[in-house]
């Protein structure tokens, strides 16, 4: 396995995700999508993190470096803050105008 | 490359991980493109494990399946009604959000065959030590201590904010 497979995988991750958020018309399908991306993104670091960071060497042993699975971990905490506000927004948005679909909310709109 | 059993379940998580998140975004009902995520999201953690990411793959499975997942339901459960669990999805919408993704899968893989230091990077089959106690150490003691205090205040932050959004306005 090379560094271009997980790349190719994440890459073809990431671009579902973006076709999910362009064509979705229900709001947790985009919130779907959004997840796909950020899974792409995790892969992406971590991949990258093992394949082309040198290793760093502790007491005799050699270990690669954890900066791109430390950052991971950071991407998957900043989701789930992303995921839990969105879901908020989205009860808050059904309760108001009764429907999730992202084109009916345009009180905003000029 | 040889063909070993390695390969044989890389290519499998690979397979399950692709064909699950298109199931995700091309399925009708809402629920069963949840429950394609969570195919989707343990193929990722077993690709994690490839990459000897293993405190990465169970937390993985810990937060995104047991968490994330189970909050995205509860949010189609309140907010679907029986006509709503279907997805609509327009026509001419389909064809340019699909070109654009489509254009945009073509540049990546591009610029992935085409740059010449991502070459040749395989996977040398060194065995790593688990990762979990020095991951504890960087986060804990070392460079990530600044960073692991700021994400835990902003997820208070977002956690208060969002149960403050959520509830029911009281008018007094």
């Amino acid at each position: 396995m090379s560094l271009q497979h997980y790349l190719v995988i994440s890459s073809i991750l990431f671009s579902l995700g973006i076709f999910a958020v362009l064509t979705r018309k229900n709001a947790i399908s985009i919130l779907m999508g959004i997840e796909l991306i950020l899974n792409s993104c995790n892969l992406n670091f971590v991949a990258f993190s093992r394949f082309v960071t040198p290793a760093e060497t502790i007491v005799g042993s050699e270990v690669f470096r954890f900066d791109g699975q430390i950052i991971a971990i950071f991407g998957i905490v900043l989701a789930a803050a992303e995921a839990a506000v969105f879901l908020a927004i989205i009860l808050a948005i059904y309760r108001e105008f009764g429907s999730i679909r992202p084109d009916e909310v345009d009180t905003l709109k000029g | 490359m040889e063909f070993t059993l390695k390969t044989f379940i890389f290519y499998g998580f690979a397979l399950m991980t692709i064909a699950s998140a298109l199931a995700v975004v091309t399925v009708r009902n809402i629920v069963h493109a949840a429950f394609a995520l969570m195919v989707t999201l343990f193929g990722v953690a077993g690709l994690y494990v490839f990459l000897q990411a293993d405190f990465l793959a169970a937390t993985q499975v810990i937060v995104y399946v047991g968490g994330i997942l189970v909050l995205i339901l509860f949010g189609v459960m309140m907010t679907s009604g029986r006509l709503e669990m279907r997805i609509h999805i327009e026509r001419g919408q389909l064809l340019l959000g699909g070109g654009i993704s489509l254009a945009l899968l073509m540049l990546l893989l591009t610029v992935i065959a085409n740059t010449p230091i991502w070459k040749n990077l395989t996977d040398d089959g060194t065995q790593l030590a688990p990762t979990t106690e020095r991951i504890g150490q960087l986060i804990l003691n070392e460079k990530f201590l600044l960073p692991f205090e700021v994400v835990s205040v902003l997820l208070l932050v977002a956690l208060i904010g969002a149960a403050l959004i959520s509830r029911k306005e009281v008018r007094d």
